[in-house]
């Protein structure tokens, strides 16, 4: 039998071969099929080997389902010896395959969407690099090489929100909002340093196995342990943008949509997720930790949640429910139930790309139109894309028997058995806000009056589009049903599956009782409480329009604080960035540098010069001078000889 | 050892001057025959240089090809050479970056072009002197004739405000040999009280002999000798000569400056402070990691707000070579390999922008970053290499700056000697400044509308410029994937120099806690 983790290079080497032909050779190839083509073929080839090695493992041994893929050694001095290898097992396999195939279908519609631009060949170039960095980081068996991906995915990301370089965005560039992304998620990584540095420096390793074996064995709430889990969450904030990081992500969305669907939707923003549950059996083992991700992770659900309803960028809007769900993934990290999370990273993955992308449907087919104000009506024009788009959004709106309904759930029922009531109720509410502002978007965009320009007339957009659609819209309808929990009569088979991997994590939770009535009872109230959300949508935004506007008016002072997003843009500017730029222009600079210690050498030289200059002075060339001082001298050595 | 071995690093060293000797032997008139001249004759020794490198003995920490020879009967003063891992990387960077930079002047050099291209090769027979010298008389000789070539290319062909740039420079730099000086002095004296009888200035005669010098005369010794070095890194405060050197310095003279004489400082710190002085690197390490891991934060902060190209790339170095003395200072093998290597990465990365910045200086007459924006439309090839080398100076990894940057922090957070981690702790913040001033000065050039109309009429990198990036682009990736390559040169000299401070350094904590 063929062993198909001997090809696990392969899944490594397809994206990065893509990448450098369209990056090196792409402007010279003038057909957009032949380099959609290819990088389609380096991002699902990937997804073909790892399918098989997936099956594989299913036919195996639960406990022989971890496998370790050396290639070379990347950095050997002293104690430090770092590999590129692979982990493979339930949960980076999972992860694989989610990038690659979400990413394949991304890609190819992608070809569709951007069509006729001119730097056709640099958009998939960086599309496979991209894969290439986050396969890395998800299959990385080591922290460094985690890294590598994470801050490839992070250039990627910067690259591709920048990609129309020279446009405008919202009250300044996508240049601005590129940077931003960066430089935010370098505080972030700032973090993630000096935890590999603790980790190096207290367990001489920084591979997976290694230092949760050593980590393991120390105690609960081990002080050390704290330090590491907060310093690697800080680093999770960035790339997932959670609060106090998360500014970038809005900004984000000045890139081309595909790219918001792929990487600020399904995959690059779900890697802080994924270092947390790649690392549960030492987040386990800091309490406090674990109590600051649930808690930053509700407080970003509902806060990114009220935000987003009151946006009117259709892109916007999503985006801030992404950061709301990512949310729900820490809410879920941080009561301990990390299949949980998993879970939701996979629904997620596919409902909101499918979000992305049928978005991008509604503006390509408005010619870049994204306020939703101005749009309307689209159902009859764009069938496939309003079907779609209405799946997703009640996927994700948690109606049964969806995909969102069961991951949401089954976080919604840990969280209240293994965190608090609390974390639950703030939960149930998020539940509400994001129907609401979900349905806010169909109706504003599919239904009612047609607000676009009469100029434009919408038309479906091309096959090559819609059948992402409409494959993911199947994933997000069923994707679920992998997960039916027990008190529905399932068996919990994707919890059943990663298991091994969250082993040591599921030995540390209380135990609880299951109580199928609570269970029930909590499905029940989502359930009624997104239904309601619907409902209210409806009459908010199709029936009543008026009524949300005097909505608006009675409350304008909130409606404003939300508009602005809480001023926590302008915050950071006035608290952080101005003082910086202020400090080392006026100050360091102009000041100390140049005042201070140039001056210093500078005055001294002078110093020396002046002194130089009045001993000059002495050297007059009259020689009646010279006389003179000759005979005062010999007088006055006389004079000290004879007295 | 055959004859040619034996010779070997005296004929690398000199080598050079077979252009000088042809430019004027046959007094070439024609600018670009004697660019070409010295283009060939740069290559020639760099060919060499990797002869020796295939010769050399990566298993060995003794010096190699050692050639020795009594200059004077009763001193102990010698043209002696050798090598080990230490010098073999940063000959290489000379030999490597030379060539690179006469083919970068082919255009923008146009009076005077024998003398320049004489003074290139004086500046390279200088700079492998350095490294190869195991006499520190002869070390300081190489150490000072360096400034004579330097000091006429940033005065000849420098800009408007060279004249002043320059006596800054040579002052800067004078002050420090001086001291220096002194204490070779001092200690080849010290030598004839000690069994080798005589006056001496052999290195390894010292080494011996230092564990004797007094306590307190280790200190002033070990001041003397690192203060000329930390001017020449330069450690922040003495850093103020380098902004102006490089903004008049010609493209070819900054590279050379950031690229290989900057590193002349650090490798003394590594060759000279750490094993002559061990007990006083101990003592001063506070100050020393204080001043490196404040230049760092310094240097990024002043970048940010820099106008001007060359300025702004001048004090990202002070920063970065803050990095590479917190990693000398911590004194961990990983830390000291991450400096060296790090000395090879600014070398490659920095010398690159400065290329670079000199190709638009070439096209606009102007470096201020607000006469640009929108290149990125213009000028396609030249942004994408702007791009990879900004991302090299920013650290990331899969580029040479990781490498380097991560041994230095990961090194320096476990050091005994630095024996407190909020050294790596600040400096790693330096990782998120170098992101914001250089991201921000790319996006300003590179990125947004064409404002300014020029811009939109200058042509692309010709394929003499290409050919000038590509093979450093080459070594940014090659060392960012598999560093070993590298890293390995400097393994086994690295190795000693930590194990000889670890083994001195035990022996005399007596007298600091007496302190």
């Amino acid at each position: 039998m063929v062993n198909y983790i001997n090809y696990t290079s392969l899944i490594l080497i397809f994206p990065l071969i893509g990448f450098l032909i369209n990056g090196v050779f792409g402007s010279k190839l003038k057909s957009e099929k032949l380099i959609g083509s290819i990088s389609v073929l380096g991002v699902s080839i990937p997804f073909f080997i790892s399918s098989l090695i997936l099956i594989q493992m299913l036919s195996s041994n639960i406990d022989e389902r971890l496998y370790i893929v050396n290639l070379f050694s990347w950095i050997d001095v002293g104690s430090l010896k770092i590999n590129v290898s692979y982990l493979i097992d339930e949960l980076s396999i999972i992860m694989t395959l989610i990038v690659t195939g979400v990413g394949a279908l991304i890609h190819i519609y992608a070809i569709g969407y951007m069509h006729g631009d001119k730097s056709f060949w640099r958009f998939f170039a960086y599309l496979n690099l991209f894969i290439f960095a986050m396969l890395n980081l998800v299959l990385a068996d080591n922290f460094l090489l985690m890294f590598l991906g994470w801050e490839g995915v992070g250039l990627c990301s910067y690259l591709l929100i920048g990609f129309w370089y020279d446009r405008n965005f919202d009250k300044s560039t996508t240049a601005d909002a590129a940077k931003k992304a960066f430089i935010v998620n370098r505080i972030g990584d700032f973090g993630f340093l000096i935890a590999l540095f603790l980790i190096f420096t207290n367990f001489g390793s920084l591979e997976f196995v290694d230092v949760i074996t050593q980590a393991s064995v120390l105690q609960s709430g081990d002080e050390l342990l704290t330090a590491i889990t907060l310093l690697l969450f800080l680093g999770a904030t960035g790339k997932s943008a959670q609060i106090p990081l998360f500014v970038w992500l809005p900004d984000a969305m000045a890139g081309p949509t595909p790219v918001s669907a792929l990487i600020h939707a399904a995959t690059m923003v779900t890697a802080g997720v994924y270092l947390l549950a790649r690392t549960s059996a030492i987040f386990i083992l800091a309490p406090f930790t674990m109590n600051v991700v649930a808690i930053i992770g509700i407080t970003t659900a509902i806060f990114a949640g009220t935000i987003g309803l009151v946006q009117n960028d259709i892109k916007k809007v999503l985006a801030y429910s992404t950061i709301s769900q990512l949310g729900y993934m820490f809410l879920a990290c941080g009561v301990g139930a990390f299949s949980a999370a998993i879970f939701h990273l996979m629904t997620h993955a596919f409902f909101k790309a499918l979000l992305f992308l049928a978005a991008g449907s509604v503006i390509h087919a408005l010619h870049h139109e994204q306020d939703i104000y101005k749009m309307g009506g689209l159902k009859k024009y764009l069938p496939i894309t309003f079907f779609t788009f209405l799946i997703a959004a009640l996927a994700i709106s948690g109606i049964p028997p969806l995909s969102g309904f069961f991951s949401k759930d089954e976080i919604l029922y840990k969280a209240f058995s293994f965190g608090s009531f609390w974390y639950w109720f703030f939960g149930f509410i998020g539940a509400g806000l994001t129907t609401l502002y979900m349905m806010r978007l169909v109706y504003l965009t599919f239904y009612g009056n047609e607000n676009f320009d009469d100029s434009i007339k919408p038309h479906e957009s091309p096959k090559v589009m819609t059948i992402p659609l409409i494959v993911l819209a199947i994933l997000s309808a069923i994707g679920g049903l992998i997960g039916i929990p027990h008190a529905l009569g399932g068996t919990n088979y994707f919890e059943e599956f990663l298991e091994p991997v969250f082993k040591t994590s599921n030995s540390q939770l209380p135990f609880v009782f299951e109580n199928i009535t609570t269970e029930y009872l909590l499905m029940a109230l989502s359930v009624a409480i997104s239904i309601c959300a619907i409902w209210y949508a409806r009459n908010l935004f199709l029936q009543n329009l008026k009524k949300s506007e005097l909505i608006k008016n009675k409350f304008s002072s909130a409606h404003n604080i939300l508009v602005n997003k809480y001023f926590v843009d302008e915050f950071y500017e006035k608290i952080f960035i101005n003082p910086i730029k202020k400090l080392s222009d006026s100050f360091l600079w102009k000041w100390f540098d140049i005042k201070i210690i140039d001056g210093l050498i500078n005055n001294s030289a002078k110093f020396i010069q002046y002194l130089s200059s009045v001993l000059v002075k002495v050297q007059t060339g009259v020689t009646e001078n010279y006389v003179q001082i000759f005979v005062l001298g010999v007088t006055l050595i006389l004079l000290k000889i004879i007295l | 050892m055959t004859f040619i071995d034996q010779y070997i690093l005296s004929i690398l060293t000199f080598s050079p001057i077979i252009g000088v000797i042809i430019l004027f032997l046959f007094r070439v008139k024609n600018s670009i025959s004697s660019k070409t001249i010295g283009l060939i004759s740069s290559i020639i020794t760099f060919a060499i240089s990797i002869y020796i490198y295939s010769k050399f003995d990566l298993t060995q920490n003794a010096f190699q090809f050692v050639q020795a020879n009594q200059l004077f009967i009763d001193l102990d003063i010698k043209y002696a050479v050798g090598i080990d891992g230490l010098s073999l990387i940063l000959i290489l960077l000379t030999t490597f970056l030379t060539p690179i930079t006469i083919l970068s002047a082919f255009k923008s050099i146009e009076k005077r072009v024998n003398e320049f291209i004489v003074m290139m090769l004086m500046l390279e027979v200088g700079m492998i002197g350095v490294f190869v010298s195991t006499d520190l008389f002869l070390f300081y000789i190489f150490w000072e004739a360096i400034l004579i070539p330097m000091y006429f290319i940033i005065g000849i062909w420098g800009g408007q405000n060279r004249i002043y740039a320059t006596i800054k420079f040579f002052i800067f730099t004078m002050a420090g040999s001086l001291l220096m000086l002194v204490a070779i002095l001092w200690m080849g004296n010290y030598a004839v009280a000690q069994s080798i009888g005589k006056f001496s200035t052999d290195y390894l005669v010292l080494l011996e002999i230092a564990k004797s010098i007094p306590e307190n005369v280790q200190l002033y010794l070990f001041l003397a000798f690192t203060i000329s070095f930390a001017i020449k890194v330069p450690l922040f405060p003495l850093h103020t000569w380098l902004p102006d050197a490089h903004v008049e310095a010609p493209t070819a003279g900054s590279v050379i400056l950031a690229g290989v004489l900057l590193k002349m400082g650090t490798y003394g710190l590594v060759r000279f402070s750490l094993p002559l002085f061990p007990m006083a690197t101990i003592y001063f390490t506070p100050l020393f990691a204080t001043l490196a891991v404040f230049g760092i934060i310094y240097g990024a902060l002043v970048s940010l707000v820099q106008t001007d190209l060359k300025k702004l790339v001048a004090y990202s170095s002070v920063s970065h070579l803050g990095f590479v003395v917190l990693g000398i200072f911590a004194a961990t093998e990983e830390s000291i390999q991450g400096s060296i290597l790090q000395m090879v990465n600014h070398g490659l990365s920095t010398g690159a922008l400065f290329l670079l910045v000199g190709m638009i200086y070439e096209r606009r007459h102007t470096r201020e970053i607000s006469d640009f924006g929108g290149l990125a439309k213009s000028i396609p090839i030249f942004s994408t290499f702007f791009m990879i080398v900004t991302l090299s100076s920013i650290g990331l990894p899969g580029l040479n700056g990781f490498v380097g940057e991560f041994l230095i922090l990961v090194g320096s957070f476990n050091s005994s000697n630095l024996n407190s981690n909020w050294f790596t702790i600040f400096a790693t913040s330096g990782v998120i400044l170098s992101a914001v001033y250089m991201l921000w000065m790319f996006q300003r050039v590179i990125f947004g509308k064409i404002k300014n109309e020029a811009n939109s009429k200058i042509s692309d990198l010709s394929k003499r410029e290409v050919a000038v990036l590509v093979p450093i682009i080459i070594f940014i990736i090659w060392i960012g994937v598999y560093p070993t390559t590298f890293l390995s040169i400097s393994s086994n000299s690295t190795k000693k120099v930590v194990a000889y401070f670890e083994k001195n350094n035990q022996s005399q904590t007596m007298f600091l806690e007496n302190k």
